[in-house]
């Protein structure tokens, strides 16, 4: 029973598409292409010499063991993220899920942190972490740990991860509990008749019909982590310490912005946007194969 | 588009009171938040009503980074301001843009105004001249790293009080404060900036070669000497005694220092008025820790801050208002007041004689260790100053390879090489990028 609406004007389709095609191309296109042709310059800040190097810049990057080590940093940062956002949010929401009492009170207690502003979020955990006057450093400290994600690494890590995937579990969680409604209950009952356990249930019924809902989290928490995860980062650890949190955007805004190397920012951008592309192509071409819907 | 818009009101004002009918109008971008804040904006309305000529508009335009990257989108849009308060790490950006900026001294020649660069205290104006001895742009707030002492924590620790003045002499005074149980013994602000440059220059060892790229870009640091090495394997050797407790690349640790968490700190002599304000304890401030076995030491210190770069493209009548607003900014009472308001050095002799003479430094003692410091000795090719290409990219390698150490992951001399190496490609690459 597929609805299918047919347009018989031959411009009407265009027009109503024209306002979405015009900001995609103002602010992604021509932005993207401006960053490609400049990803072949080497130019001084203010713009005044212009020097086409051909490869330079992409040459420069791969002999820069700074930038080779942000992307392992951003495949662990992306990893965990993901990983991490998706099964507790899963885990909630299959908790959620079974609340009979006050249900409303906990879904939108879950879904709060959503609305809460990346930069927000990584202030707050920040405060809640920091070294010398978070109330959690003054726990864990207490506990006999040294805690000092200024200078060291994987607590950095640890430390940006959680605030990201806080943010992030809200989202997850929203789509899960969808999902888990939509399960035919008679299904699952079925099955309970039939003597299996809760885990059981879970994991040979409910699990896998829930797949198509985490494999799209899965794509957009991926994206998530490569790009939105920006203000968290910025407003804590700004890619320190000794660039243990420097994901591949956040190395691109320092370069360009920050240190004013535009050639060299516009090529790691361009390596960044076909590492998306090819992601989401493999995402969907070779996983999605794998999901039963 | 904002800006323009203030602007147009601000004009409007004018215009509606009467007061002027044709005034010149020059932007002022800068970075000073807060007290700091006002003070600019009170040093532009004594200006201002100090003749009828000209109007200056200072506008904050967010950090130092901030604005600079502002300035530099208003530049290719073709609207920069007149006037851009820029830091000391972006002067090499700002040199070599040449089609961008316009020098003060020929500014100044062309508007037939007065100027002396002589007048200017030389360890200030060395970092922003060029080889030849012009000045490029105009110093304008300019601090140095001192180092600050907790009096009371080291009295508790059964000390007499006095700061250590040597690194060896240090080492034993933060050995006591630690049995004592101080928590944090020593912090530091800056680190590249107090621990490298200023370590540099203070012993008089190059941070770079060509007179740490002042005398052109084709430069390489050399900051992996062995004196260097020492350096940061010993503040390396503290953080694993308990005795150096590293904050973060910005001043973080200032807060630390006069909370009392921390009993000594090496960070900006510009953080004496918060520290003044918010300690509860008796402190002093000093010269910093030298090695007393490295032949010159102490040399004299070099300076951070910014300074006002003028933008390319104005009219000639827009530049004579900024010449006018540069003698009056220059002037000995300016200085004086913008010297003990703020807790800055003053830019010229004069205004340090006066404030000297006032006996300032006797009612606020410490005021003067930052000048004094500066003007040490007279500074040699090694400690007149610096000029890296995207030195603001160069700093953040040296920081992080620093914290490497500091972390324990890396010895200290892998971490000078690779800074080195990291940082000579990064030069390589300003080179060529600019060249003329």
């Amino acid at each position: 029973m597929e609805k299918r609406v047919v347009f018989r004007s031959a411009w009407l389709p265009y027009a109503l598409l024209a306002p979405q095609i015009a900001v995609t191309i103002v602010f992604f296109f021509w932005p993207a292409a401006q960053a490609f042709w400049y990803s072949f310059q080497i130019q001084d800040a203010f713009g005044i010499n212009k020097e086409f190097v051909g490869l330079r810049n992409f040459a420069d990057l791969i002999h820069d063991s700074n930038y080779l080590a942000s992307f392992q940093t951003t495949a662990i940062f992306s990893l965990l993220v993901a990983g991490s956002g998706i099964a507790i949010s899963l885990a909630l929401a299959a908790m959620a899920d079974r609340v009979l009492r006050g249900a409303l009170a906990y879904k939108t207690l879950l879904i709060w942190p959503y609305a809460v502003a990346p930069a927000v979020a990584g202030v707050l955990w920040a405060f809640l972490f920091a070294p010398s006057i978070g109330i959690v450093t003054y726990v864990i400290r207490k506990a006999g740990y040294n805690w000092d994600w200024v200078l060291q690494g994987d607590q950095a890590m640890l430390l940006v991860v959680m605030a990201a995937t806080w943010k992030q579990i809200s989202y997850n969680f929203l789509f899960f509990l969808a999902g888990l409604q939509s399960i035919p209950r008679s299904l699952v009952e079925a099955a309970a008749i039939d003597g299996a356990g809760p885990a059981r249930r879970f994991w040979t019924i409910v699990f896998p019909l829930l797949s198509p809902t985490t494999f799209f989290l899965l794509v957009v928490n991926i994206v998530y982590a490569f790009f939105d995860t920006f203000g968290v980062i910025d407003s804590t650890t700004q890619g320190g310490p000794a660039g243990a949190t420097q994901i591949l955007v956040y190395k691109v805004y320092y370069d360009g912005v920050k240190a004013g190397d535009l050639g060299g920012s516009s090529a790691q951008s361009v390596i960044l946007m076909l590492i998306v592309i090819a992601l989401t192509v493999a995402q969907f071409r070779f996983i999605e194969r794998k999901v039963q819907y | 588009m904002r800006t323009k818009i203030r602007v147009g009101v601000l004009a409007g004002a004018v215009l509606l009171s009467g007061t002027a009918g044709a005034q010149t109008e020059i932007q002022w971008w800068h970075s000073m938040q807060g007290a700091l804040n006002d003070k600019v904006n009170e040093l532009a309305n004594g200006f201002n009503a100090s003749q009828k000529e000209y109007k200056v508009v200072a506008i904050f335009k967010g950090q130092y980074p901030e604005s600079m990257t502002a300035a530099i989108a208003a530049f290719r849009a073709g609207n920069a301001p007149h006037i851009l308060q820029v830091f000391e790490v972006g002067t090499a950006t700002m040199m070599s843009a040449k089609g961008a900026i316009k020098p003060v001294y020929e500014l100044m020649k062309e508007a037939g105004e007065p100027f002396d660069a002589k007048n200017y205290l030389p360890a200030v104006a060395g970092y922003y001249t060029d080889s030849k001895g012009n000045m490029l742009s105009l110093p304008f707030n300019s601090s140095t790293p001192v180092f600050y002492v907790n009096k009371d924590a080291l009295k508790k620790a059964g000390l007499d009080g006095t700061a250590p003045k040597t690194w060896k002499e240090f080492a034993v005074v933060a050995g006591k404060l630690k049995a004592a149980g101080q928590q944090c013994v020593y912090s530091t602000g800056w680190p590249a900036w107090v621990h490298v440059e200023n370590f540099s220059a203070w012993h008089n060892l190059p941070i770079g070669t060509r007179e740490n790229g002042i005398a052109g870009t084709d430069t390489e640091f050399k900051i992996n000497s062995p004196q260097h090495v020492r350096h940061v394997q010993m503040l390396a050797d503290f953080a694993k005694k308990g005795l150096f407790t590293y904050s973060g690349r910005k001043n973080e640790a200032e807060a630390r220092f006069f909370s009392g968490e921390c009993a000594m700190l090496t960070s900006s002599s510009g953080a004496q008025a918060n520290i003044r304000r918010n300690a509860k304890f008796d402190f002093s401030v000093n010269f910093l820790p030298y090695h007393d076995d490295i032949k010159g030491a102490p040399q004299n210190s070099i300076i951070g801050g910014a300074s006002l770069w003028v933008m390319t493209g104005k009219k000639p009548a827009e530049y004579r208002g900024v010449t006018k607003f540069f003698s009056y900014l220059s002037s000995t009472s300016v200085q004086v007041d913008w010297h003990k308001s703020t807790g800055y050095v003053p830019i010229t002799n004069a205004a340090y004689e006066v404030t000297k003479k006032d006996g300032y430094y006797e009612k606020v003692p410490g005021a003067d260790i930052a000048v004094r410091q500066l003007a040490n000795k007279a500074p040699t090719p090694n400690s007149k100053g610096l000029r890296f290409g995207n030195y603001v990219q160069g700093r953040e390698v040296i920081e992080e390879e620093m914290e490497g150490v500091f972390a324990g992951k890396k010895d200290a001399k892998a971490a000078m090489d690779a800074a080195v190496r990291r940082g000579n490609e990064i030069l390589k690459k300003f080179q060529a990028a600019n060249k003329s």
